[in-house]
């Protein structure tokens, strides 16, 4: 307890405790839904209740049979992945020309680029839909996949600059007196080095994909449903325990992902420590 | 950077060198410039031009126009005092049989439906009704007979507000407004008069998420800055795993466990506090326990940045120099985190101000915020002039508090914000 406070008087201490107290019920409040759902969808019956009748795996059955839930898993993945790999594209060259663009507009462009982030999801997925269906991309992967590319896109400018950010110049410079052409620095001097913020702007973006729903709902026809597509309708229409392992699966891949990036972001803090 | 120092320092000697760099350095600038471009021709695209587009349809009227096109040349110079002359029957007579033939009367007729109520009955049966073009000086008398409507001023003025090519109506209609039959601005008759109370609960369901998480977090915040790195890591991972995990689970989970029949029900009533089941859920009540659960993380990561930038050598100066634990913590600790406050609960409530997944799964009727008439009047009943202009009005309320959210955080960019 090195960096808490020192607990003299009474009064501190009970304030102290009140703390622990208080932040130990909003951690309960911000796990005990996910974690309460998850038995659930192991329920041997059809009832979203405990105590459960027995333990089964009849609910992940019906998810896979499903070819509804199954096609929509596809299509979550699909669309997760093209949009991840364009808007690291975008989003990489973006912030590494950003990086060295110096110009009073400076702030004016970042904040564009950041914009898709802050604006509320039904403004653009109202504009898309009005913008995108006259010239047939509604109704389409491709239309999906370019709106889920700019609302992903900010997360890669932002991990990626934040790497950049930290990134010593000079070791380009030195690649570059050895000798070595700018694509032979950028491949082999500053690629591996800020692999580590790409890996994690990538995970970024395809949550983003991922987890979308609101544009999905304007946009998608019933070939294009993603999986929280296919749950907002289950939850409309009766939440049955199949939408239970559905949810389950969901945050399995959350859980990678989120594991991913503490890892990345540890092995990160590692060599920030032994090189400064 | 370094080619501009290294310019300066040898300017006296060596003119053509510093030449050379600063055209390198444009170059280098030019290259840079280019590596941005092709996200912004992108986003262009897929997301300033679609926006434009729906800001556009705001104020876009060009139905009327295209439908009635005569009518709308005709009554150009009408002032609206007294009932049109004979040439504006007789266009709005051309004018309704040949968009009865093209099939445009419909749009036209639904436009100005939105703007007088029944309106759409006049045309339509005025459509029907008239056989052919009426004699040269009868037509004021034949529509009038088809439909006594065409008597009154109301139905005239009502046209011309509509003939475009502009029109304030939606961005009046959706503050309640409306422009009465002289033309001046005027409230909205009470059976429109909805969106000022949707605004309203909108902002109230939002202040009320942002203060419960301001609430809920800053305690939260306060511990993961003061435990040891070891064990505030092990339970920063309690507000990471919601913060990632999928919007519809949560709101499934909160569903499952709110319902007449769900657990906590089932626990309460097992337990024997209560025998009927409480009304939890598809109220008030679960829109907020919902979005305050998906919101919180965004209050606590910034709290906790701006907290753990606070040096404990203030608090230990501060009691060193007498001050009581409480006195210390509201004058010294407290004032510290104010950007962090001021950055989570901004956040917090631009979020909010947006949501539409949450209310439109677990809020009953009563609790739908603007997003939820935005995507209705797109998808449902296709007024799409009333949906862009409630965008409007929610696009603009969101980007002047995130100029206000820029500033904040632009401050404090070495503490952190949104970055840990």
């Amino acid at each position: 307890m090195s960096e808490a406070p020192s607990l003299r008087t009474p009064s501190q201490r009970i304030a102290w405790t009140a703390t622990i107290v208080v932040s130990t019920l909003v951690f309960i409040f911000l796990i005990t839904p996910i974690l309460a759902i998850m038995p659930l969808s192991f329920s041997s019956g059809s009832y979203l209740t405990y105590p459960l009748p027995g333990l089964s795996l009849r609910w992940y059955g019906d998810f896979i049979n499903s070819p509804r839930w199954m096609n929509s898993l596809k299509n979550s993945m699909i669309i997760g992945v093209a949009s991840t790999l364009l808007s690291m594209v975008l989003g990489t060259l973006a912030a590494l020309g950003l990086a060295q663009w110096k110009s009073r507009l400076k702030p004016l462009v970042l904040a564009f680029v950041l914009s898709p982030v802050v604006v509320p999801g039904v403004i653009t997925a109202v504009g898309l839909y009005f913008f995108f269906a006259p010239i047939g991309l509604t109704g389409s992967y491709l239309g999906l996949i370019l709106a889920h590319t700019a609302l992903a896109t900010p997360f890669v400018v932002i991990t990626v600059g934040a790497t950049l950010q930290s990134f010593d110049t000079n070791l380009a410079r030195a690649a570059a007196s050895l000798g070595a052409s700018p694509l032979d620095a950028f491949r082999r001097v500053i690629l591996p080095l800020i692999l580590p913020g790409l890996a994690s702007g990538a995970l970024f973006a395809f949550a983003t994909s991922f987890d979308e729903v609101v544009i999905v709902l304007f946009m998608a026809g019933p070939e294009q449903r993603t999986l929280p597509r296919e749950m907002f309708s289950g939850i409309r229409e009766n939440i049955s325990p199949t939408i239970t392992a559905a949810a389950v699966i969901l945050t399995t891949v959350s859980v990678i992902l989120l594991a991913t990036l503490e890892g990345l972001r540890r092995r990160n803090e590692r060599l920030k420590g032994s090189s400064a | 950077m370094t080619g501009m120092s290294l310019a300066g320092a040898s300017s006296s000697t060596e003119v053509p060198l510093k030449r050379r760099l600063r055209r390198a350095e444009r170059t280098r600038q030019v290259k840079a410039l280019a590596l941005v471009l092709p996200l912004l021709v992108f986003l262009l695209f897929t997301f300033a031009g679609p926006i434009a587009g729906m800001l556009w349809r705001a104020v876009d009227d060009r139905e009327v126009r295209q439908a009635l096109p005569q009518t709308v040349a005709a009554l150009a110079s009408w002032d609206g005092k007294d009932l049109p002359d004979e040439k504006a029957y007789a266009a709005l007579a051309g004018d309704i049989l040949a968009a009865r033939a093209s099939g445009t009367i419909a749009i036209a007729a639904k436009r100005l439906n939105y703007a007088l109520n029944g309106f759409r009955t006049i045309l339509i049966s005025t459509a029907r009704n008239l056989k052919a073009v009426p004699e040269p000086g009868t037509a004021r008398e034949t529509l009038g007979k088809i439909n006594p409507a065409w008597r009154e001023r109301s139905t005239w003025t009502t046209i011309k507000d509509a003939s475009g090519p502009v029109t304030g109506f939606y961005l009046l209609a959706a503050l309640d407004l409306t422009r009465n039959v002289d033309g001046a601005i005027a409230a909205a008759p009470p059976d429109q008069a909805i969106y000022r109370s949707v605004f309203a609960r909108t902002f109230l369901i939002s202040l009320s998420v942002t203060v419960l998480c301001l609430i809920l977090g800053f305690p939260v915040a306060y511990l993961l800055a003061t435990l040891p790195p070891g064990r505030s890591n092990l339970l920063m991972i309690c507000v990471l795993l919601p913060f990632w995990t999928s919007l519809l689970v949560r709101t499934c989970a909160w569903i499952v466990l709110l319902q007449s029949k769900g657990v906590v029900n089932d626990s309460l009533h097992w337990l024997g506090i209560i025998d009927e089941p409480l009304r939890l859920i598809y109220n008030r009540f679960g829109v907020c326990v919902a979005m305050t659960h998906v919101l919180l993380p965004f209050m606590i990561l910034p709290l906790y940045s701006s907290m753990k930038a606070i040096s404990p050598a203030y608090m230990r100066a501060a009691a060193s120099l007498g001050a009581p634990p409480l006195a210390a913590f509201l004058r010294i600790y407290v004032p510290q985190t104010l950007p962090g406050i001021g950055a989570g609960s901004l956040l917090v409530f631009i979020l909010a101000l947006g949501y539409y997944i949450t209310p439109a799964l677990v809020g009953g009727a009563a609790d739908q915020m603007i997003s939820y008439f935005i995507a209705l009047y797109t998808t449902e009943t296709a007024n799409w002039g009333l949906a862009s202009a409630l965008g409007a009005v929610l696009l603009l309320a969101t980007v002047l508090l995130a100029l206000v959210y820029g500033k904040l955080v632009q401050g404090q960019q070495v503490t952190g914000g949104m970055k840990n």
